[in-house]
């Protein structure tokens, strides 16, 4: 507390000069560096993993059977990987989600961004969001022992496993995604391009139609194909509900395995170290990362050509 | 009897010289508890420009918006009196915001063309009131470019986006937006206050060429652009008109000390 006898600018000239304080300013950038250059680390390890484990896996079995074949018996004695029922699944259930998740979560975008007063929206916001924290695991159950049940009085015919109430239910999950994530790009188009249409005499409902949906469209389609890649790699409800037939079909009453839950089905125990079938699952996953890779390209591209920047 | 006849004839005449297009009675306006306007009375002539004048706050732009009822979409807004468009009373309850809307058009402060291209800004009105013709649509692009002045300078990229052109040509665009559905009223809310000098006097000029065919109320925070510009001017402060006056009698002889000191400078 010597310093108190100095002036104001010598104080400051003798702070920078500590000798700490520069030292401090190189280590900085250099720790930063560092925790942003593990999660490349880590990928780049996830990758490449999953391309020598591959690699194996296509020495046992050729690339053209697995990509062309619809027989996928991994147990039997004369095991077969043909992974198309695998995406067959993965891309019904998919879809299946997105015909619930698309039109329920714009349409709330609309009404929670256009329509909705303040205090609406400051509740039911965090209310939906909720709907995201729940665990994958509870809508798994949620959909076998809830949805499929009454499912079944409107299509008797329904397996107890079957693709169609995994499929509603992952959609139901992803609501949260695609209204919170349009709602954001929605809402954050300037209030004067609204004034310039209101005051041209249209209604709302053209204001939001013409004008605040092309100008977020980038992001309402982002939101889309994160809800999609959301849905390729969800687990847990199709594992649970949707059971784990691996045959090849377009009907949604029945039971379907996905990517995931043949994954999850192989982990548990089935496929033994070394063994054809435990390589199976790097090539699946390899598979299923080369899904959602594609999707966030197609995101960008489309984003980018639709973009009206304001 | 014949003095009563008499006293009609002179009255249409008088109508039929200046009709009265926007007539405001006894507005008041509250934000909440705040009141932002008290007993406005204002009359505004056909084909004429109607200049607002008046310090930050004093109410001028709330008025301007009170006129396309652009005012009530903040919710605490309440509004009593009447401004009556061509004798019917805008606030009533079934008079459409839509229909009045389209009839009194609306320049705002900051250029706010739609993130689309200039042909489409253009085309947007008419489309949403049931225009579908490629040729006609054409034709009110056109048309409605040139009355705002743009047209020589955009012709040649009618598809390119609004944004890349310069603020003065974005606000010639929102004129031209606005021109492009036939309004009888433009209501500019200072628009030139986001703009350069040079794009400044192309608006003056635009204003004084448009007067010939629409009703103009113009804000401004500008004295010598009300000046320029208006044939009659409204001196605003704290929610109240001060004054109201053709512009050379507000201007060069003002009835009220406190136009006085504001249009002198003394504060403001």
């Amino acid at each position: 507390m010597a310093n108190n006898n100095l002036g104001v600018k010598e104080q400051i000239q003798q702070n920078l000069q500590k000798r700490n304080k520069r030292l401090m300013e190189k280590a900085v950038p250099l720790l930063l560096f560092t925790a942003a250059f593990i999660s490349v680390l880590t990928t780049i390890g996830i990758v490449l993993t999953l391309v020598f484990d591959t690699f194996q896996f296509f020495r046992k079995v050729p690339f053209w059977e697995f990509f062309t074949s619809t027989d996928l018996s991994p147990l039997g004695k004369d095991p077969s990987f043909g992974i198309l029922p695998l995406i067959n699944g993965t891309i019904i259930s998919s879809l299946i989600a997105m015909c619930v998740a698309i039109p329920i979560g714009l349409t709330s975008a609309i009404y929670l961004s256009e329509y909705a007063t303040d205090r609406v929206r400051k509740l039911v916001k965090p209310m939906m969001e909720v709907l995201a924290g729940i665990p994958t695991i509870v809508y798994g159950f949620f959909a076998y022992s809830f949805v499929t049940p009454i499912l079944t009085y409107i299509i008797p015919d329904l397996g107890a496993k079957n693709v169609l109430s995994p499929g509603i239910v992952m959609g139901i999950m992803i609501i949260p995604l695609v209204a919170s994530l349009s709602e954001d790009a929605m809402s954050s188009v300037p209030n004067s391009m609204r004034e310039g249409a209101l005051a041209l005499g249209a209604t709302r409902f053209e204001v939001t139609l013409k004008v605040i949906i092309p100008a977020a469209i980038s992001g309402i389609i982002a939101s889309f194909v994160l809800a999609v890649s959301r849905a390729i790699g969800e687990t847990m409800i199709v594992t649970i509900a949707s059971g784990s037939s691996k045959n090849f079909t377009f009907d949604i009453t029945e039971s379907m395995q996905t990517m995931t839950a043949y994954i999850v089905e192989f982990t548990s125990g089935d496929a033994g170290s070394g063994t054809v079938g435990y390589y199976s699952l790097y090539a699946v996953g390899f598979t299923l990362f080369f899904f959602t890779l594609i999707m966030n390209l197609i995101a960008q591209y489309i984003s980018r050509k639709f973009r009206e920047a304001y | 009897m014949i003095q009563l006849m008499e006293k009609e004839d002179a009255a249409t005449a008088a109508d039929q010289r200046n009709e009265i297009v926007l007539d405001t009675r006894e507005l008041n306006l509250w934000y909440g508890p705040e009141q932002a306007l008290k007993n406005i009375a204002l009359q505004m002539s056909e084909k004429q420009v109607t200049a607002i004048i008046g310090p930050s706050g004093c109410g001028k732009s709330t008025y301007i918006k009170s006129l396309n009822r652009m005012v009530e979409m903040n919710p605490l807004v309440r509004i009593t009196g009447q401004v009556m468009f061509k004798k019917r009373n805008i606030f009533h309850k079934n008079y459409s915001v839509e229909e009045l809307r389209t009839q009194v058009g609306m320049v705002f402060q900051k250029p706010n063309p739609f993130p689309k291209s200039i042909y489409e800004n253009v085309a947007y009105g008419p489309r949403i009131h049931g225009i579908r013709k490629k040729k006609l649509l054409d034709e009110i692009v056109e048309k409605s470019l040139r009355d705002a002045a743009l047209w020589d300078e955009v012709k040649d990229r009618l598809n390119e986006n609004a944004y890349g052109l310069s603020g003065g040509q974005q606000q010639r665009l929102c004129i031209a937006r606005t021109l492009s559905i036939e309004p009888e009223v433009i209501l500019m809310d200072e628009p030139t206050s986001a703009l350069d000098p040079i794009s400044t006097l192309k608006i003056e000029e635009l204003v004084q060429e448009l007067k010939q065919d629409y009703t103009i109320v113009i804000v401004t925070h500008n004295m010598q652009q009300a000046a320029r510009v208006s044939d009659q001017t409204a001196f605003f402060l704290n929610g109240e008109v001060v004054e109201f006056n053709d512009t050379v009698t507000l201007f060069s002889n003002p009835n009220d000390q406190r136009t006085e000191d504001y249009i002198t400078g003394r504060f403001g």
